[in-house]
């Protein structure tokens, strides 16, 4: 993935940008390709013929290399978004959006094809390519052009798609430029400015880098999953977006398709400690800020997502001719799971909101104190009533643990934060309805028999999610009650060490298993659920399954190793950040305890 | 025609005219913005370009409102079809040969035939605005023939 905190762009490993989408991570792509390879639409920079090839980003950034082998010679290509910071859009003027390639040939000699098949709107669009000459081929939908200019010659085709062919020799290189605006006079940077564009989006990637403050052994993993997050947060308003693509299947070849190219406030209690955690403050205090304008909206109630503007996203839509991903029908646009009713929601805000609070990095004023009590309020009202939950499974809802769990969360935090002297609350009333949920939830949420806490009031089945209470402080992950749970977890949905199913239904359904599960087991194994060895294996295993460049799916095939669902997805890198800063302290003060005892020995 | 009419009508024909252009580009007619384009004639900085644009776009348009009082003044009268007929010449000048030579005074704005360049990377306008979409020169037409309309009104009120 390449991106410019405004959009992005998936590139494969044969050299195509198969996912681009303009202006914005919601919008209909340009390229779909890996909704459908013969209507989606690609932009390919490539040897011809047949070559081998492998990537990596240039260290410290979000600028991907693919090296090209093939008989005759090596090719590189260099893929990035171009970043501009303030000073240099004070002094030059630059597209809205700029995705440049850049083609070298390393050795021998390469004969490079390009191919831009560009399909406005999920491919429904026509493609009206206009050769503008010198001012490049010119697609032009509506308020919006994009402009494709190379220093090789590119020719229209009789069906419309511009292509171009080059040989080059060691040293010899090429340059392609997408660049987007939405109004005119667009802005046509040269391409002998690419290499300069290189250097001022490396720097800009490093710097967000160089504030990663972890400096443990995952060091690697943990800046890749703070670039990665960067890369999908919406530099604007500070929202991150789950995934930027839509349709990726977590059944290969099933329905379960979905439109990841919003914002959740689900996790983000998980993703504000993440970021502090690891030092991204840079991005934390933006989302925080984002979390709190974006609830204000809605207040008191809240939605379970938003675009990045706070707004509803629209409504869920089949497109109905991409076949998608390797033959997983529907495509869909929008996401239906906007209109569920999620308790765990508003622990979710309260929590990160505390967080930040704790850290110092947030004083509340006094409209974002009402909106905070009247969170409290609401949980108050409704916490009776049952909700989709935690995995917005489309079934009628039901009394959940971890939804209830996130509810006692809202109103212990903030008793807490009136505790502290930061917000005021009706304390008497927020105590009784917070021991009124701990009596539910103790009684039926919990299976004597099986010795576990179980998904839904009531039933059998565990859930991945359960191991969030020790996290959130409800249970103490030593307790029997946890161990138990841990172990049925294990039974049951743990295919593989370092593996697990979200629950017991998604297993059976012949899913995946969830990245972010096998990080809350990780957290669980740390905070004292387990040994530091088997949290450290645990954490292992989930890292070994990231793609050839540190990425990290929804899902993971627990067979092939495959990434399934939409990718890459932010929740499972900031489960992966949890997880590796939680190991760390427990390791750390594995240490500490060591050293202590070592010195109080004779 | 008193100075005041001219600064009260001139103004406010120029805010419409200013309010058409951009609500063409908001609604999607025309890619054109006015301002920005004005307005990176002094600066490569959007945000203030834009600010810079509609401040020259303003202080234009009260300029040449004077120059369509001095036709109401030569011909005599000041009814909307001359108003009219008076913006439309203008607003056809504008598109067919203000905008092609644009290059020509704008220090950004590239050379249609040589290409973008480091200082020169903003795409020319070309033959009535086509390069910002076909109804770009349409929509400058008709707002100037809304412009001329105005002032004729303007104009007519206080003879």
């Amino acid at each position: 993935m390449v991106g410019d905190g405004r959009s992005a762009a998936l590139v494969d490993r044969a050299g195509a940008v198969t996912w681009l989408a303009w202006p914005g991570f919601d919008s209909p792509p340009i390229c779909a390709a890996i909704l459908d390879a013969e209507r989606g639409g690609a932009l390919r920079v490539a040897p011809a013929g047949r070559s081998s090839a492998g990537r990596a980003y240039l260290d410290g950034t979000n600028v991907l290399v693919t090296r090209f082998e093939t008989g005759r010679g090596a090719l590189r290509v260099i893929d990035f978004m171009a970043l501009a910071g303030e000073k240099e859009l004070r002094r030059r003027s630059y597209p809205e959006h700029e995705l440049l390639r850049i083609a070298e040939c390393a050795d021998g000699e390469v004969e490079v094809e390009i191919e831009a098949d560009l399909r406005p709107d999920f491919g429904a669009a026509r493609r009206s390519l206009r050769d503008g000459g010198v001012l490049g081929l010119r697609l032009e939908r509506g308020r919006e052009l994009v402009t494709l200019r190379a220093s090789v010659p590119l020719a229209l085709g009789p069906d419309g798609v511009p292509r171009g062919r080059a040989l080059l020799r060691a040293g010899e290189s090429l340059v392609v430029s997408l660049a987007y605006d939405r109004e005119a006079p667009a802005v046509l940077p040269p391409l002998e400015e690419a290499g300069e564009a290189l250097r001022r989006t490396t720097r800009a990637w490093r710097e967000v880098a160089g504030r990663v403050s972890y400096a443990g052994p995952w060091r690697d993993e943990v800046i890749r999953s703070v670039l990665t997050l960067e890369l999908l947060s919406d530099a604007p308003t500070g929202a991150i977006v789950a995934a930027p693509t839509t349709s990726l299947p977590e059944r290969p070849g099933g329905a379960l398709n979905w439109d990841y190219r919003y914002c959740w406030l689900r996790d983000a209690a998980l993703t504000v400690r993440a970021l502090y955690g690891a030092g991204a403050t840079q991005a934390a205090e933006p989302f925080i800020a984002w979390l709190l304008h974006t609830t204000r909206l809605t207040r008191p109630a809240l939605r379970v997502l938003y675009d990045v503007y706070g707004r509803s996203p629209p409504r869920e839509r089949i497109v109905p001719h991409l076949g998608g991903h390797r033959g997983a029908w529907p495509v869909r646009r929008g996401n239906a799971a906007a209109r569920q009713e999620q308790l765990d929601v508003y622990g979710e805000v309260v929590d990160a909101v505390a967080q930040s609070i704790r850290r110092g990095g947030l004083v509340l004023d006094r409209d974002t104190q009402a909106m905070l009590r009247g969170f409290g309020e609401v949980v108050c009202r409704r916490w009776l009533v049952p909700d989709a939950g935690i995995w917005e499974p489309r079934e009628p809802p039901r009394l959940r643990t971890h939804s209830l769990v996130l509810g006692w969360v809202a109103l212990t935090r903030l008793l807490e934060l009136h505790a502290r002297g930061a917000i005021d609350v009706p304390v008497a009333r927020f105590e009784s309805e917070r021991a009124a949920i701990r009596r539910l939830v103790d009684d039926r949420g919990f299976d004597a028999g099986q010795g576990c806490w179980i998904a839904n009031l009531g039933g059998h089945e565990v859930d991945a999610a359960l191991l969030l209470l020790g996290w959130y402080g409800y249970d103490d992950p030593r307790s029997p009650r946890m161990r138990g749970t841990w172990r049925r977890i294990q039974e049951r949905l743990s295919p593989a060490p370092g593996l697990l199913y979200r629950n017991e239904r998604s297993r059976e359904d012949g899913e995946g298993t969830f990245g972010l599960c096998s990080a809350w087991a990780v957290e669980h194994l740390a905070r004292g659920g387990g040994s530091v060895e088997e949290a450290v294996a645990w954490l292992e295993g989930l890292l070994a399954r990231a793609n050839d460049v540190g990425l990290f799916a929804e899902e993971i095939d627990p067979r092939t190793g495959a990434a399934l669902g939409n990718f890459p997805q932010a929740y499972t890198h900031v489960g992966v950040l949890n997880a590796v800063l939680t190991v760390d302290e427990r390791v750390r003060e594995e240490r500490r305890r060591g050293r202590a005892a070592a010195e109080a020995s004779p | 025609m008193t100075p005041l009419v001219w600064a009260v009508a001139g103004f406010g024909a120029t805010v419409v005219l200013t309010l058409l252009l951009t609500g063409a580009q908001g609604i999607g007619i025309t890619r054109m913005s006015l301002p920005y384009l004005l307005g990176t004639m002094f600066t490569p900085d959007r945000d203030r370009a834009k600010l810079l644009g509609v401040l020259v776009h303003l202080v234009n348009g009260w300029i040449f409102s004077l120059v369509y009082f001095g036709v109401f003044a030569v011909v005599g009268r000041a009814t909307l079809p001359l108003g009219a007929l008076v913006g439309a010449v203008h607003g056809i000048f504008v598109a067919a040969v203000g905008l092609p030579l644009l290059p020509a005074f704008h220090p950004r704005v590239a050379r249609p035939h040589a290409g973008p360049t480091a200082e020169r990377r903003l795409e020319p306008p070309g033959f009535f605005g086509e390069n910002y979409g076909w109804s770009t020169g349409a929509v400058i037409v008709l707002a100037h023939v809304v412009f001329g309309t105005l002032l004729a009104v303007g104009a007519s009120l206080v003879r």
